[in-house]
């Protein structure tokens, strides 16, 4: 019989007072060193035998990791420690920046949002990550601090792949950055898993809606989850929303074009045909739903 | 492999304790405190048998290290009761038949217990939701539920809202 252990393979904890000092001792084996905010990934990936770090680095107390800061010119600033019930908790992301507080939100169960951090989701890249979707259509920047100092990277540059990121060796993600959302925006996020909640997603879909200057007098920006090796936006439906007054014909267009993005695989979780048929049918509800707010928004 | 000093407040009493770097906060409980309350389930964050109160939020105790709660205020199920008298919640798992199997009641006490606190009044669709993270083999969740909502009903009542008559 299967019986987990509740113990973690060796390593050793350090737990530097600086950036600097955790820069450096990232820097010294990369390979080997692992940055620690919440651990809820990490901790299972390394009893799974798929990582071995000799060495983590808890820089989740480091100053500022764990701040929410709204300034109206630059916009939020979330500490990449701060957990994910502080974020969807938090009364300013709730009320400016709904979809991602909605994202943060619908990852795992309570007990792990408590522990699960905002950057700990992006930096751990999984093409599932909830939060990384709305990162997207939030146009977050990923804020790192490393040897060379403080560098920017725009979310959309920011997943190269399942499990890696544009952060390089010895570098910390220290907040996520987002500017203040457009004028009359709404958002929502629908996840689909095997469960109600508390599932990975097999498919998620974030739409966010604001009213601007295109042909339609709408802009919709589109993010999917868990269907391609990255999160990935959905460049052509959202197209189709600029060129096509909203309502039901354009938001059924638009998601064929979004299932057309897609690039699912099969897994453990779903085929990817059922995955593309629900990026379809997904886009479509958020489409309408983020509608039906700005309609009753204005 | 390094050990580190920590002091570290359970079910209020205060412990100093050497612990090594890969020790998780559940190994500590059970196996240094003794505090065999909180089960090992899945060791991935997924089933809640281990869950207890982390500075009062409810957290896995096997997805945190023990020197991670180095100045945390730990509250396990052995800490639900006072003087040998189960609070209020733990009666109405009692009364409702709420345990079966019985390895999922100190998670699922733990996630219901700070629920009620966040929540004394909770639907049962939010009493729902805060146990998505505690699985029950049994598959007895309907009592579970039902436990909660008894033990918030014999809670004394919201404040009434300002301009209520």
């Amino acid at each position: 019989m299967y019986m987990p252990s509740p113990g973690l393979p060796e390593f050793d904890y350090v737990k530097p007072t600086s950036l600097a000092e955790a820069s450096r001792i990232l820097a010294e084996r990369p390979d080997r060193t692992r940055p620690l905010m919440g651990g809820t990934d990490l901790f299972v990936r390394m009893r799974d035998g798929l990582v071995r770090p000799a060495k983590m680095v808890d820089v989740k107390h480091l100053p500022g990791m764990q701040a929410i800061r709204l300034d109206e010119e630059e916009g939020l600033t979330i500490g990449a420690a701060t957990t994910l019930n502080q974020v969807a908790g938090h009364p300013v992301v709730q009320t400016r920046y709904p979809l991602l507080a909605e994202a943060a939100n619908s990852v795992a169960s309570y007990q792990i949002r408590n522990r699960a951090t905002l950057g700990g989701n992006l930096c751990n890249a999984s093409p599932a990550a909830d939060t990384a979707p709305a990162t997207l259509l939030l146009e977050g920047t990923m804020v790192l601090y490393g040897p060379g100092g403080e560098r920017f990277v725009p979310a959309e540059d920011f997943f190269l792949g399942p499990g890696t990121t544009a952060i390089r060796p010895g570098e910390v993600m220290t907040a996520i950055r987002f500017p203040i959302p457009p004028a009359g925006s709404a958002g929502r996020y629908l996840k689909l898993g095997r469960n109600k909640a508390g599932d990975l997603a097999i498919a998620g879909v974030a739409v966010l809606g604001f009213p601007n200057g295109t042909p339609s007098g709408h802009s919709f920006r589109i993010g999917l989850a868990s269907v391609g090796p990255v999160p990935l936006r959905a460049p052509q439906a959202e197209q189709a929303l600029a060129a096509n007054p909203p309502g039901e014909e354009s938001f059924m267009l638009a998601a064929e074009k979004a299932m057309d993005a897609a690039a699912p695989i099969d897994d453990v979780r779903a085929s990817a045909a059922y995955r593309e048929a629900m990026v379809r049918r997904l886009t479509f509800r958020a489409l309408r739903d983020v509608w039906a707010q700005m309609e009753e928004g204005k | 492999m390094g050990s580190h000093p920590i002091t570290v407040t359970v079910n209020g009493a205060k412990e100093r304790l050497n612990v090594q770097s890969n020790e998780t906060l559940l190994q500590m409980l059970r196996e240094r405190l003794a505090l065999t309350g909180t089960k090992n389930g899945c060791s991935a964050g997924e089933c809640g048998a281990c869950t207890i109160l982390m500075n009062g939020e409810p957290v896995n105790a096997c997805m945190v290290l023990a020197v991670e709660a180095d100045g945390a205020d730990i509250v396990t199920v052995e800490g639900l009761a006072k003087d040998g008298q189960l609070n209020a919640l733990q009666e109405a798992f009692a009364e409702q038949n709420a345990v079966q199997c019985g390895f999922c009641t100190p998670g699922v006490l733990i996630s219901a217990h700070a629920l009620l606190e966040r929540n004394p009044h909770p639907t049962e669709e939010e009493t729902k939701l805060a146990l998505v993270g505690n699985l029950c083999r049994c598959t007895g969740y309907l009592r579970l539920v039902e436990a909660v909502q008894a033990a918030s009903e014999k809670a004394a009542p919201s404040a009434p809202m300002k301009g209520d008559a």
